[in-house]
């Protein structure tokens, strides 16, 4: 019959089933908002359910006090910090969510141990551990915390350099610490050393160093690689932040949590491929560092020609007369908060009957698929916001590309120089078009710290300036030419 | 500095060499600009007008830069300042006696035709702009001697086939051109010893004619060269074959300093229809066509006609001009790198020891060769070796990877504990679903597949919820107290995760 544990159970099956459901909602725009409508059902059969089970197991009032409190809390920040954050920021605000995940992941194992094996080496014999005991279970549990705390640990520090980098209140730049990659083998050696120690002798100070040495790990990890690759490391700690619910769902031998973080896990670990597939860098090169550490002279002092200038009025003349233009967006429209004039523009050039597109390169942004948002929130429609190898062949018939604020994705060296260092690197083909207009504040190179022969093509001009200024420039001279 | 813009002294040039638009380019150089009375009357700029882009009207030869389009005459080259700079069309190469008279003044020369076939130089290289003028108004030349239309039409009068024009020599002119006739509805053909132009060709709508494939060519200095004789006998019969079948040939074969190329023979002219055009843009220099008479249109006994022009370009003088205007602005450019109106030569720069000729009164022609290349082979050859850096793993060696990491797998579960077993299968297969069901996620919905997958991710709060509330057990009081700062740290996690995505999904819209 129902019992409270095994209706828990059934009620966690729903809710990795409604979760499934919401990830699956999202693979078409038309269904994605039920897909999100899911996700809550499932989060609310989740928490009702455990809520229930709780207080079934005599929880104290001050822990439903505190409990209920704390929900509270965490909800109003939460409704709130989603209801004010840009757009734009969005990337630095899923990084601080993941740390988080990582820190209630800590706390969660450190729970655990405190609860189990402190218990057990304190008065002798908790009734948790002699359980385990007589399952043979206890070194698995006491594996089980420490692997939960390092992951946390490690997506919580990760987590918050990710958010500084991206909110730029730290540098971007790589940090190149001497030895880098032996510091990071070495933290994972020293990790295993210390997990197989605490599995024969559960002890508190290994816990802790364990704990400082994955928040050292995870603010090493993150701070040496550069801003551009973090679209990658964004959906690496999410990848991590889901690992370690997972971890936590061994931990407490709860189903749902291992469910959960599985999909999140894999959800990230596939974003992660994506984007790593997207700059034809390994996961590896990714983590182990950033572009042109070997090769960045190489070809700094070739002589690609000279570039030619574009005013906003002749490029607003060129668009008129154009009958399709193509958008190539990058991170620059979201440091100028570019996004409104472009689609002030994409609606004066569609209701002129001129076609306009949009191509987004998968490492766009600073966040995988972060274009899209920003586009989407300035209302423009997402049926002409195209990726890459949808539009790539388009490029040939394309009378006008408008280059705002990318750089190394539109990069004609990367298909044609085999030399360069992001030779293979998949990019927007807008050289084949007949005109490309490039919106950048001077000549200096991207990211990877590459020059772009695009700039000094026959069929490229310069538009120099912040983004935002010259896209508003253009629409003023737009509307100027409608009024005569 | 001041820059001079005299008024063209050669008969029938009806070029300037600044138009009122490179004036104001010329001014936010620092320089400023004396225009001669009337220089631009031929090409429809007004004094008003040059006045109303800021330059002055007056005398341009007092000035320390002088401007002109064609080389300068005696009384010009007397009349220029000591220690003026001159910027023309110059030729050095053909007119060796006029370099000596230029060094026989103290002043500097610089010639717009000697500017080198790099890419650097391309927004400077006067005779691509030229050329590319010329070939358009070539083919309006024939089209205005050719009795049809150029477009085929069915009209309730009948049936009108197109016109078939043949265009020798697929440069910057020939390529101009193909595109000009094209866009009138010709069917166009075209011949280059350069079989590297083919998808030139092609992509503005001609058919490119080959010669001989084995006869490939790749020419080191960006003209085509004049090629061996049995590869002339193939071509020959090629020209022959053609001429019988089409209206209009425009010939555009031309290397600079040499005598042109004979291509199209008496005989060839002969065999053509009666009303066919030839536009020969090589006449200059002694044309590629038998029977062409320079700066003259002839008709030939077989109602031929032969075009000769040699200003097909100045037959366009507003385009030209700002043109060769632009070209001018581009070279001060890179003579006035600090933009403070001081011309400034740099030997060091190919481009500007390329073009000069004197330097104050001394001879620097010729410069030092500069090796250009259009299409380099040897490059060509390099990337084909370098092309294949990753090739997909082969089937076995996947087979055998999966097969060892599933045997690793078997290993580590075998020897797990029961209990852990069922945790560890239901871990396993949660993993294949949430791969196989991100693999179908939208690309554009990716930022909202973050914040979902962040929003339930904080189920991590069910642990903490499990754990809070046992404070009279020992150690109760501080698993209690961190497991109040999981749930809130989770909280803010599952309601803001929801909200943000559910923000971000209400934002896409359909057009």
């Amino acid at each position: 019959m129902f019992t409270l544990e095994t209706t828990a159970t059934a009620a966690y099956v729903v809710a990795a089933l409604l979760f499934i459901l919401a990830l699956a909602g999202l693979s078409k725009h038309e269904t994605s908002r039920s897909g999100n409508t899911f996700g809550m059902a499932g989060m609310a059969v989740a928490l009702i359910a455990t809520i229930a089970l709780a207080i079934s197991r005599h929880i104290e009032p001050l822990g439903i006090a505190l409990l209920v409190g704390a929900m509270a809390i965490g909800a109003a920040i939460g409704l709130w910090r989603a209801k004010v954050v840009e757009m734009t920021g969005m990337p630095e605000l899923i990084a601080l969510l993941h740390s988080f995940v990582g820190l209630a992941a800590v706390l969660v194992g450190w729970n655990g141990y405190l609860h189990v094996e402190h218990e057990m080496s304190e008065s002798g014999a908790g009734a948790e551990a002699a359980l385990l005991s007589s399952q043979n279970l206890l070194g698995i549990h006491s594996a089980e915390v420490f692997i939960g705390v390092f992951i946390g640990a490690v997506t919580f520090t990760g987590s918050i350099v990710a958010n500084l980098k991206l909110s730029a209140r730290i540098t971007s730049t790589p940090l190149m610490l001497p030895g880098k990659n032996f510091l990071n083998i070495g933290a994972l050696v020293l990790f295993f050393a210390l997990t197989v120690w605490f599995v024969i002798t559960p002890a508190l100070w290994l816990l802790i160093v364990v704990t400082a040495l994955a928040l050292l790990l995870g603010w090493h990890l993150v701070a040496s690689i550069g801003g551009g690759d973090m679209p990658v490391v964004v959906s690496m700690l999410n990848s991590y932040s889901g690992w370690a619910a997972a971890a936590s769902g061994f931990l407490l031998s709860n189903d749902l949590l291992i469910v959960t973080g599985a999909l999140v896990g894999s959800s990230g670990a596939y974003l992660s491929y994506i984007m790593c597939k997207a700059m034809n860098r390994s996961f590896i090169s990714v983590i182990a560092g950033g572009f042109g550490m070997e090769s960045s002279g190489a070809g700094s002092d070739k002589d690609y020609g000279e570039h030619r200038e574009i005013t906003a009025e002749n490029a607003a003349e060129l668009l008129t007369s154009a009958s399709s233009v193509i958008i190539t967006p990058g991170y620059g429209m979201a440091v100028a908060q570019a996004q409104y004039g472009v689609a002030d523009l994409t609606r004066k050039l569609r209701d002129r009957g001129i076609s306009v597109r949009f191509g987004i390169h998968p490492v766009a942004g600073r966040l995988p698929g972060h274009m899209n948002v920003l586009l989407a929130e300035a209302k423009v429609p997402y049926d002409i916001v195209l990726e890459m190898d949808e539009i790539n062949d388009d490029f040939d018939d394309t009378s006008v590309v408008l280059v705002i604020g990318a750089n190394d994705t539109v990069n004609p060296a990367a298909a044609d120089d085999p030399s360069s260092p992001i030779a293979g690197m998949p990019v927007l083909t807008v050289w084949n078009a007949d005109n490309v207009i490039v919106f950048k504040r001077s000549m200096a190179s991207g990211y990877a710290g590459v020059q772009n022969p695009l700039f000094f093509r026959d069929n490229t001009q310069m538009l120099f300036g912040d983004a935002k200024d010259r896209v508003d420039a253009i629409n003023a001279a737009l509307s100027v030419g409608e009024k005569v | 500095m001041q820059i001079g813009i005299p008024r063209e002294s050669h008969a029938g040039e009806t070029r300037v060499a600044a138009t009122p638009q490179t004036v104001g380019a010329l001014l936010t150089l620092g320089y400023s600009v004396v225009v001669e009375s009337g220089a631009g009357d031929a090409s429809s700029f007004s004094d008003a007008a040059y006045l109303e882009a800021g330059a002055d009207v007056g005398d341009p030869w007092a000035a320390q830069v002088v401007l002109k389009v064609n080389a300068p005459n005696d009384a010009e080259i007397a009349a220029l300042a000591d220690h003026a700079t001159l910027v023309s069309l110059i030729s050095p190469a053909l007119n060796p006696e006029l370099v000596e008279k230029l060094s026989a003044r103290p002043i500097t020369v610089l010639a717009m035709d000697a500017v080198p076939r790099i890419s650097r130089a391309q927004s400077l290289d006067v005779l691509s702009s030229m050329a590319n003028i010329a070939g358009y108004r070539a083919v309006v030349e024939s089209a205005h001697a050719f009795g049809r239309f150029f477009t085929g039409q069915v009209t309730a009068a009948g049936k009108v086939p197109p016109a078939k024009v043949l265009v020798v020599g697929a440069g910057v002119a020939g390529l101009a051109a193909i595109g000009a006739a094209g866009s009138m509805g010709a069917i166009v053909r075209a011949t280059d010893p350069r079989p590297e132009v083919a998808d030139q060709v092609k992509s503005l709508g001609g058919e490119y004619l080959y010669v001989d494939e084995e006869a490939a060519e790749v020419s080191a200095t960006g003209y085509a060269k004049e090629m061996g004789e049995d590869y002339k006998v193939r071509e020959a019969a090629l020209y022959a074959e053609q001429a019988g079948d089409v209206d209009i040939i425009i010939t555009t074969a031309l290397i600079p300093g040499r005598p042109a190329p004979r291509i199209i023979t008496a005989e060839m002219v002969a065999s053509m229809k009666p009303g066919s055009v030839i536009v020969d843009m090589a006449a200059a220099n002694g044309g590629n066509v038998e029977g062409t008479v320079k700066d003259q249109a002839i008709v030939t006994d077989n109602g031929v006609t032969i075009i000769g022009y040699t200003d097909l370009a100045g037959r366009l003088p507003a385009t030209a001009s700002q043109l060769y205007g632009t070209n001018l602005v581009n070279l001060l450019k890179l003579l006035t790198p600090e933009k403070d109106g001081q011309l400034t030569l740099n030997f060091d720069d190919v481009v500007q020891r390329s073009v000069t000729v004197v330097r104050d009164g001394e001879t620097t022609w010729p410069p030092p060769p500069v090796q250009v290349s259009a299409a380099p082979a040897a490059a060509a050859a390099a990337s084909v070796a370098i092309a294949e850096p990753k090739t997909p793993m082969s089937s076995a060696r996947r087979i055998g990877i999966t097969f060892t990491a599933a045997a690793v797998l078997f290993v580590l579960i075998a020897l797990s504990p029961a209990a852990l077993q069922v945790h560890l299968t239901v871990f396993a297969l949660a993993i294949v679903i949430g791969y196989y069901v991100i693999g179908h996620v939208h690309h554009a919905l990716h930022t909202p597949l973050m914040s979902v997958t962040n929003a339930i991710s904080g189920i991590i709060v069910v642990g903490a919820l499990l754990q809070i509330g046992h404070g009279s057990e020992s150690g109760g009081a501080v698993v209690t107290t961190l497991a109040t700062i999981a749930i809130l740290l989770a909280s803010i996690n599952v309601f803001g995760g929801f909200a943000v995505t559910r923000r971000m999904l209400a934002m896409f819209s359909r057009s």
